[in-house]
Parts: C-alpha cells; sequence; structure tokens
C-alpha cells in the first residue's frame, strides 16, 4: 500500500518545482514557442494565398500577351497588306503619270521642231529673196553696162507689162 | 552526414541496452549477496519507490550510492533537522531518527514518539526521487529555454529549425495544434503555457524513469497527484458560468436534477482522481513489469543454471522488447494526461449555443 499513499516530503517539492517550472516556462520559454508557430503558420497561410494569386495573375498576364500578340500579328498582316496595295497604286499612278509626261513632252518637242522648222524655213526663203535680189542686180548690172543693153532692156520689160496688162 | 548521425544513434541505443543488460542484473545480484537469496519483490519495490540515498549498484559488497540530505522537523522536539543519510541508512539511528523496518511507516525516517510509539516527524527530505525532480526540473527548463533562445534570434520569415529544436518544435506543434487549440475554444494562451508544461514534464520525466539508475518519477503517485491537482485548479478556477449551470441545474427533467448534481459534483473531483491514478499505474506497472522480467533471470539462475542458460536470451529479448514498449507508453500517456486536460478545460469553456449546434 505504501505506493499508494503520497508522500508528503515528494509533493512538497514537486509542488515547488513544478511551480517554478510553471512561471518560468509560462513567462520566457512556451510564450515564445507558441508565438512563433503561430506566426510562421500565419506566415505560411500567407505566403500560400500569395502565391496562389500570383499564379492566377501569372495566367491572366499570359492571357492577356497572349491576346495582345494575336492582335499585333493580326493588326502587322493588316499594316502589310496595304502597304502592298499602296505600292501598286503608286507604281499605277507614276506609270501613268510618266507616260502623260512623256506624251505631253514629245508633243511639245514636236511643235517645237514644227515651229522651228517653219521658222528656219522663212528664214531661209528671206535669204533666199534678199539673195535673188541681190544676184538679179549683179546680173542686171552686168547685163546693163552699155546704154543700148539698158534701152532694150526697158523696152522688153515695157513690153512684159504691157502683155500684163493687156492680158 | 547522416550516416554519421544513425550511427551515433545506434551507438547510444546500444549503450543504453547494454546498461539495463548490464545494471539490472547487478543490482538484482546485490540483493541476492545482501539477502543471502534474491528477493524479487523487494528489488522491485525497491526501484519503484523512493529511498533517502541514491543507490547505483553493488561493487561486492560496496554499495556505490550517493548520500542525500535529510531535513526534517520533529514535533516532539519542536526543532529542524540536516543530515547526510549516510547516517541512517545502513538501520543506525542519529539524533533519535532511524528508518522504520516494517509497521506503517517502514522504509520511511522514523522518531520515538513520548509513549514510544514510532511517530513520523515532518519530513522534507530531498529523497532520491526529490533529488531527481528538481534535476529533472532544471534539464526541462534549459531545455525549453535553450529552444526559445533559439527564436529570439529568428523572425517568421526565418527556415524552420533544425536538430533538436526542430524536434522539439514539431513536438510543441503537436500539442499546441492538436491538443490545447483542437479542445479550448477560447482563451488558448491561457492554458497552453500550463497543458505544454504538464506534457513535457511528464514525457521527460517518463523517458528519463526509463534510464536504469533514475528515480521512477511519474510512477509516483505523490507527482501524478500535483499534477491531477493543478489540471483540477485550471478547471474549475477559470470555469464559466455553463458550466457550473451544467453542473448544480442540468438540462434533464426536474426530478432527476438533484441525482445529476450529486453525480456531477463528485465527476468534479473524480476526473482529475482518474487522471492521477492512470498516469501513475501505468508508468509505475510498466517499470514493475520490466523489472519482474529482470527477476525471472535470477530467479531460474537459482532453480538452475541449465534453465537459467536457456532462459536468459529469452528473457533479455523480451527486456529490449518491453523497453521499447515503456518509450511508447511513456509518449501515450503523457500525450493522454495532456489530452483529457484539455478536453476537461475545454468543457469548462464550453458555450451553450455550441453545445446546442
Amino acid at each position: 500500500m505504501f505506493l499508494l499513499t503520497p508522500d508528503s516530503g515528494l509533493i512538497f517539492w514537486m509542488l515547488i518545482a513544478f511551480g517554478v517550472v510553471f512561471f518560468v516556462l509560462a513567462k520566457f520559454g512556451w510564450p515564445v514557442i507558441t508565438k512563433m508557430i503561430d506566426n510562421r503558420k500565419q506566415y505560411i497561410d500567407e505566403s500560400l494565398e500569395n502565391a496562389r494569386k500570383a499564379n492566377e495573375k501569372l495566367a491572366q498576364l499570359q492571357e492577356e500577351t497572349a491576346q495582345m500578340l494575336k492582335q499585333a500579328q493580326e493588326q502587322q498582316s493588316k499594316i502589310l497588306a496595304e502597304a502592298v496595295e499602296m505600292r501598286n497604286q503608286i507604281v499605277e499612278k507614276a506609270k501613268t503619270e510618266a507616260t502623260t509626261e512623256g506624251q505631253k513632252l514629245l508633243e511639245e518637242a514636236k511643235q517645237q521642231i514644227a515651229q522651228e522648222k517653219e521658222s528656219a524655213i522663212r528664214d531661209i526663203r528671206r535669204e533666199v529673196g534678199v539673195l535673188s535680189v541681190e544676184i538679179a542686180e549683179k546680173v542686171l548690172r552686168q547685163n546693163l553696162k552699155n546704154d543700148n543693153d539698158q534701152m532694150a532692156m526697158i523696152d522688153r520689160m515695157l513690153d512684159e507689162i504691157i502683155d500684163k496688162r493687156n492680158i | 552526414m547522416r550516416n554519421r548521425k544513425s550511427d551515433k544513434i545506434t551507438l547510444i541505443v546500444c549503450s543504453l541496452l547494454l546498461t539495463i543488460c548490464l545494471l539490472f542484473p547487478s543490482t538484482a545480484k546485490a540483493a541476492d549477496d545482501e539477502g543471502g537469496k534474491f528477493n524479487a519483490s523487494e528489488m522491485i519495490f525497491g526501484h519503484i519507490g523512493d529511498s533517502y540515498e541514491w543507490h547505483f549498484t553493488n561493487i561486492g559488497d560496496k554499495p556505490i550510492a550517493i548520500p542525500l540530505p535529510i531535513i526534517v522537523y520533529s514535533h516532539e522536539r519542536g526543532e529542524w533537522f540536516f543530515f547526510s543519510s549516510s547516517r541512517v541508512v545502513e538501520g543506525e539511528t542519529y539524533n533519535g531518527f532511524y528508518i522504520a523496518k516494517d509497521g506503517n511507516y517502514s522504509g520511511k525516517l522514523v522518531e520515538k514518539g513520548a509513549s514510544g510509539e514510532e511517530v513520523r516527524p515532518l519530513d522534507i527530505s530531498l529523497t532520491k526521487n526529490a533529488c531527481a525532480l528538481l534535476i529533472n526540473s532544471l534539464l526541462l527548463i534549459i531545455l525549453v529555454l535553450w529552444c526559445a533562445r533559439w527564436y529570439k534570434k529568428k523572425d517568421k520569415t526565418s527556415d524552420a529549425p533544425k536538430g533538436f529544436v526542430g524536434f522539439m518544435e514539431m513536438m510543441v506543434s503537436m500539442v499546441y495544434e492538436d491538443i490545447i487549440k483542437a479542445n479550448i475554444p477560447v482563451h488558448v494562451q491561457r492554458y497552453a503555457p500550463y497543458l505544454l508544461c504538464a506534457f513535457f514534464f511528464i514525457f521527460l520525466n517518463n523517458l528519463i524513469g526509463l534510464i536504469p539508475g533514475s528515480a521512477n518519477l511519474t510512477g509516483n503517485i505523490a507527482i501524478t497527484l500535483v499534477l491531477a491537482f493543478c489540471t483540477f485548479l485550471m478547471v474549475n478556477l477559470f470555469a464559466n458560468k455553463e458550466y457550473w449551470k451544467e453542473i448544480f441545474w442540468a438540462d434533464v427533467p426536474l426530478w432527476m436534477k438533484p441525482v445529476m448534481a450529486v453525480v456531477e459534483f463528485l465527476g468534479i473531483f473524480t476526473k482529475p482522481i482518474a487522471l492521477m491514478i492512470r498516469l501513475f499505474a501505468n508508468i509505475m506497472a510498466g517499470h514493475a513489469a520490466l523489472l519482474a522480467l529482470v527477476s525471472v533471470i535470477f530467479i531460474t539462475f537459482s532453480i538452475s543454471s541449465v534453465l537459467g542458460g536457456m532462459m536468459t536470451p529469452l528473457t533479455v529479448l523480451f527486456c529490449i522488447f518491453l523497453d521499447f514498449l515503456e518509450v511508447l507508453v511513456a509518449f501515450i500517456q503523457a500525450y493522454v494526461f495532456t489530452m483529457l486536460s484539455a478536453v476537461f478545460i475545454g468543457l469548462s469553456q464550453a458555450h451553450h449555443h455550441e453545445e446546442h449546434n
């Protein structure tokens, strides 16, 4: 039965020892550890939550990026098509312009050539006239050196004029 | 690194087992030498109980023991006495004090009263158990404060601790999350230190109690009595109105109310008493079974050396098995004590609407 009767001396020491253990550890031991456990638990929870959010955000961003890429590609092809069209237009326009310009130039050249030709012909004619008068003068002077010839000439010419009037 | 660690652990376990195998037989042999004949029950009760000196073993006839201080107050003479246990352990009388051989106070320090009967003085001697209690308490304080110091330099973003601090954090976390928070709905911070203290105090003392040569603390009813009393205080001091209403005015038909009040009122005391007996009986029985098994070796050897030789390997194997079982029990009993304390505290904090839900 001695096992079942608590010894008062041991109870006394146990009260002291356990009391001291309790007060020391309740003040300096457990709160530090449990607080850290709580804090770390909270931190891990928060981190998990943040990671989840970040993942969601990342997925969203990826989706957005893909969409943007797609849009950009579409725009690119559109711009390219427009550019090709515009180039064709420009080339076409340039061609027609060149043709009309050429035509015009050709026309003008022809006109100028014609004018030049005309004036040249006129010049030549005038020149030829002057020359023939001079030649005629020279020929006349040669032919009318003596009075007989002059009189013969005058007669002939008078005859010619009379002939022309008679006709 | 891991290999070295596991080697170390193996070494520790092996040396522990070796000590168990060596120490128990030698102590038992001492009993054999002293009494002339091996007395199993004397050996077993000697190991389970308390004593005034810390006896390890006998080498030949010479006991290897540490004498401990005896502190007594004599009611007869009205003064304090303080002396070494080495003056009385051999059966001598010192200053009128001696250790009773039989009777009510068998094994305790007594003095002769006025009419010649044995009287027990007020005895607060540092016995083997008291001494072990102080050492283990100091050890517990050091271990926990060491862990707490680790946390002082860290914050929540630091890595989790490794090694011993990591082990302690795992245990603290287990008790804190699974026992305390799971059972106590409110004022967790008020109860957590006590329950953690109780768990680690019981667990540490259970484990140390398994080391040969140490004291059997948690298998001593005085220790479990104080622990259960603390739980009793924790449950009843801070109990709310609902708790007392449940006890004295339970939700039962009117004619049942007085009966229930008596039953519930008794329950206030039977719960901690059950805690006290459960822990004490489990640990004490474990030690007794282990010691009894060791005794088998000596009993069989005293019958015949052939029988003894045959039984010894079997007994040693069984002892090893039982030792592992006791390590498990050491944890389970600490867990159960803390768990039930937490449940009782939780009941004392229960809210009425919660019960209806």
